[in-house]
């Protein structure tokens, strides 16, 4: 009964995990409900429901041609590859901000994923994912038995 | 690739008129390259379509911009995030060589694409070369 109180005394008195708790719940605080949390690209969105969950990215001016995906167990990969317009000679470019090139994303999910109902839509510039939830991975609801 | 998106800088920056309307607004990336007849200004606003983009020309100041619905799904709810939505808007300084009246934009999969031929007298023109 004795030991345990001198083991939370010992721990409070440790400065350095102190020190990192303080810097643990300071990160928590200021990272908020948006963050970036990776460079990766595209960015994500996820939205989860009972049948499933739907997945958005941003991924201006492609082609659905060039867009790939592909779902395994309870993972899903977003890939692709976004072409560079081709300038002409004599042509130059003023600026050049929007990025290029080939990209993979690949993200778990919480559940099994039914890989015959995966629909993917493609509108506007933004995709869209919509999975649905294993039937075998379902929460069961348990009876329970009183005699 | 790096993502992230730029948030059009505040108004108190002294740069740009703020909005009544309470909504994030983002800078959109733009490529803009010269062709032999024209400029092409093409900018990324994903969830932009024909009915929602806005181009404008006042004087000499091209402003684009659009608006975002942010998704919904009813049934879902937001369990993951990396990136925001809001409205996108900027604006560019034009010389008097583009011509004004011949400004054509184009809408397509969030990509925007305006397209300025240049003014006429300002064309960059062969001379032929005599000999005698």
């Amino acid at each position: 009964m004795f030991a345990p109180t001198i083991w939370r005394f010992g721990k409070m008195m440790d400065p350095l995990h102190e020190m990192q708790r303080l810097q643990r719940d300071m990160n928590r605080l200021f990272a908020g409900v948006i963050q970036p949390t990776t460079n990766d690209y595209p960015a994500v969105n996820v939205w989860t429901g009972k049948e499933g969950a739907v997945i958005t990215a941003e991924l201006p001016g492609m082609d659905t041609a060039d867009l790939d995906i592909s779902v395994v167990a309870d993972t899903v990969t977003i890939s692709g590859t976004r072409l560079e317009e081709p300038l002409k000679e004599g042509e130059n470019y003023h600026r050049q901000e929007r990025s290029y090139g080939p990209f993979t994303r690949t993200l778990q999910l919480p559940f099994s994923i039914d890989p015959e109902k995966v629909e993917a839509k493609y509108e506007k510039g933004v995709l869209k994912v919509t999975v649905t939830r294993a039937q075998i991975d379902k929460p069961r609801k348990i009876e329970i038995k009183s005699e | 690739m790096a993502e992230e998106k730029d948030l059009r800088p505040e108004a108190n920056s002294g740069l740009t008129t703020e909005r009544t309307r309470a909504k994030k607004v983002y800078l959109p990336k733009v490529d803009i390259y010269e062709t032999a007849d024209t400029i092409v200004m093409a900018a990324d606003m994903p969830g932009v379509d024909e009915k929602s983009v806005n181009v404008m020309l006042e004087k000499n100041v091209l402003t684009i911009g659009g608006a975002v619905t942010p998704a919904e799904f009813e049934g879902y709810s937001m369990a993951y995030a990396e990136y925001d939505t809001g409205d996108f808007e900027r604006a560019f300084t034009i010389s008097d060589e583009v011509d004004k009246d011949g400004i054509e934009a184009v809408v397509k999969n969030g990509v925007l694409k305006v397209i300025l031929p240049k003014a006429s007298n300002l064309k960059a023109r062969k001379i032929a070369i005599k000999t005698e």
